[in-house]
C-alpha cells in the first residue's frame, strides 16, 4: 500500500481551488458529451412514449397531427377535475378535430390524486380511460389499473347519454358503474372525474379544438412542464 | 500471486464479508425503496455497480491531486457527474426502467456506500485494486438488491422475474406467475425492512454455522 499522500501536503487555497476547478471542468465535459450523445434518443423515446401512453385511451381514432405540438397545458383553476395542471392533447385528422385526450387528476381518491388519461371522441363518446399514476392501496384500489383488472374497460364507448348523466356513479351510489370488491372510494373518485371531464368537454368543445395558435403559448407550456417536473 | 489472492479477498469482502448492504448497512434508502421487484433491483444494482466502479477508478487515478481539504467536494463532483451520465444513458436506452426507478437513479449520488468506498479504499489504493473493490462492492450490493427484489416480488405478487422487458427490451413479459394475489405486506415499505432483516439474519446464521464447523474441525484435529 502506498504511503498516505494526504499527510505530506499542505496546499494553498489557490492550488486547491485550481485542482477543484480542473476536476469540475473534466466532469462537466463528461456530462456534456453524454448529454449530446443521448439527447436524440431521449427525445425519440419521449415521443414514442407519449404516443404509446395515449394509444390505450384512443381505441382506433385516426389522427395525423404531431401530438406534442397540439398539447394544451391548463394551469389551475381550469374547471377540470384536480388541482394540478391539466393537459389536453388534441387530435386532428386532415385539420378536422378527431378526438381529445385529457389528463386530469381525481383528487378524492383513497391516497393522493389519481392521474387519469381520458380519451374523448369528437362526438363526446369516450374512447377509453387509463390510469397514469396513483397511490391507491395495492390489491384493493389499484385494481383500477388495466393490467390488474378490466374495470376501466366499462368506460369504453360510454358518454353522457349512455348511461344517462344522472346514472354516472358506481352501483353503491345508485349508478351504473361497477365498483371494486372492498374498494369503493377509488372507483367513485374515478367515475366522478371522468364525468366532470365529459361535462367540461361538452361545454367547451369548440374552444378546446379552436385554440390552435401555438406561437407564444408553447413557450409558456414548456415552462409549466418544467415546473411540473 | 499475491495480487491474485488480494483481489480474491477484495471480491470476497464485497460479496460477503463486508457486503455494503448486509454488513455495512450502507445505501439503505435505495435498497429499501426500489426492491419491489427483481427487475428494479437488478436495474438499480447495475447502475450502482457502474457508478461505484468508475468513481473508485477516478478517485484512485486522481488521488495524488486530491488534497484532503477538498476531497469531499471532489468525490461529490465525480460521483454526481457519473450518476448524471448513468441517468441519461438509462433514459436513452432503458426508458421503461428509468420511469420505474424514477428519482432513485439520481439518488445514487447520495448512496453513502459509494462515498465510503472512495474514502476508505480508492483514495488509498492503486487503480486496479480500486476497480476490483468497486466491482466487488457493487456486485455485492446489486446481488442483495436482486435477492430482496426477487423475494418481495415472489411473496408480494406471486411472480418470478416479472417485467424483464424493462431492462432487456422486447414485448411485455409478466414473468412466471406462481400464484395470484400474494402477501401484500411484502411490497409495502414494512416488507422492505422485514426482507432486509431476514437477509441479514440469514447471513449471520450462515456465518455462525460455518464458524462452528471450523471450530469442530479444529477440535477434532487437536484431539
Amino acid at each position: 500500500m502506498n504511503p498516505d499522500p494526504k499527510k505530506e501536503r499542505s496546499p494553498s487555497a489557490w492550488s486547491s481551488g485550481l485542482v477543484l476547478a480542473a476536476v469540475a471542468a473534466i466532469c462537466t465535459a463528461l456530462v456534456t458529451v453524454t448529454q449530446r450523445l443521448t439527447a436524440p434518443r431521449i427525445a425519440a423515446n419521449e415521443k414514442v412514449y407519449l404516443e404509446q401512453s395515449l394509444r390505450p385511451a384512443l381505441a382506433n381514432v385516426f389522427y395525423d397531427n404531431d401530438l406534442a405540438e397540439s398539447t394544451l397545458f391548463l394551469p389551475p383553476p381550469h374547471g377540470l377535475p384536480g388541482s394540478e395542471t391539466a393537459i389536453i392533447y388534441r387530435l386532428y385528422s386532415e385539420e378536422q378535430p378527431a378526438a381529445a385526450v385529457f389528463v386530469v387528476s381525481a383528487s378524492d381518491g383513497y391516497a393522493g390524486p389519481i392521474r387519469l388519461l381520458i380519451g374523448i371522441e369528437y362526438s363526446g363518446k369516450l374512447t377509453g380511460v387509463q390510469v397514469l399514476e396513483h397511490k391507491e392501496t395495492p390489491g384493493l384500489g389499484d385494481l383500477i389499473e388495466p393490467s390488474k383488472s378490466d374495470w376501466l374497460m366499462q368506460f369504453e364507448d360510454a358518454s353522457l347519454d349512455a348511461p344517462p348523466r344522472d346514472r354516472w356513479a358506481i352501483r353503491r351510489d345508485g349508478g351504473e358503474f361497477d365498483q371494486l370488491t372492498g374498494a369503493s372510494i377509488t372507483p367513485r373518485a374515478a367515475v366522478r372525474a371522468v364525468k366532470e371531464t365529459l361535462l367540461y368537454y361538452e361545454a367547451n368543445r369548440d374552444r378546446v379544438f379552436a385554440a390552435r395558435t401555438q406561437g407564444e403559448t408553447v413557450q409558456e407550456q414548456e415552462q409549466e412542464q418544467e415546473q411540473e417536473q | 500471486m499475491s495480487t491474485n489472492t488480494e483481489a480474491l479477498q477484495h471480491i470476497k469482502a464485497g460479496l460477503w464479508n463486508e457486503n455494503p448492504g448486509l454488513v455495512q448497512l450502507l445505501g439503505l434508502c435505495p435498497l429499501l425503496a426500489v426492491t419491489t421487484s427483481f427487475v428494479n433491483g437488478l436495474g438499480l444494482g447495475l447502475a450502482t455497480l457502474f457508478v461505484l466502479t468508475f468513481s473508485n477508478a477516478l478517485v484512485s487515478a486522481t488521488r495524488r491531486f486530491i488534497y484532503s481539504e477538498i476531497r469531499i467536494p471532489m468525490y461529490v463532483l465525480i460521483i454526481a457527474s457519473l450518476v448524471t451520465c448513468i441517468e441519461l444513458i438509462f433514459e436513452a436506452w432503458f426508458p421503461a426502467l428509468d420511469r420505474s426507478l424514477g428519482i432513485f437513479i439520481a439518488l445514487i449520488v447520495t448512496n453513502c456506500a459509494i462515498v465510503a468506498r472512495a474514502e476508505i479504499f480508492a483514495s488509498r489504493n492503486r487503480i486496479l485494486p480500486s476497480i476490483v473493490d468497486g466491482v466487488a462492492m457493487g456486485a455485492g450490493f446489486a446481488l442483495l438488491l436482486c435477492a430482496i427484489g426477487a423475494f418481495r416480488e415472489l411473496v408480494g405478487q406471486g411472480s418470478i422475474l416479472g417485467h424483464l422487458d424493462m431492462l432487456f427490451g422486447g414485448e411485455t413479459k409478466r414473468g412466471l406467475q406462481l400464484f395470484d394475489g400474494g402477501f401484500l405486506l411484502a411490497v409495502l415499505p414494512p416488507g422492505a425492512f422485514f426482507s432486509l432483516a431476514l437477509a441479514v439474519a440469514t447471513k449471520n446464521a450462515l456465518d455462525r454455522r460455518r464458524k462452528r464447523m471450523h471450530g469442530l474441525l479444529a477440535a477434532r484435529q487437536l484431539s
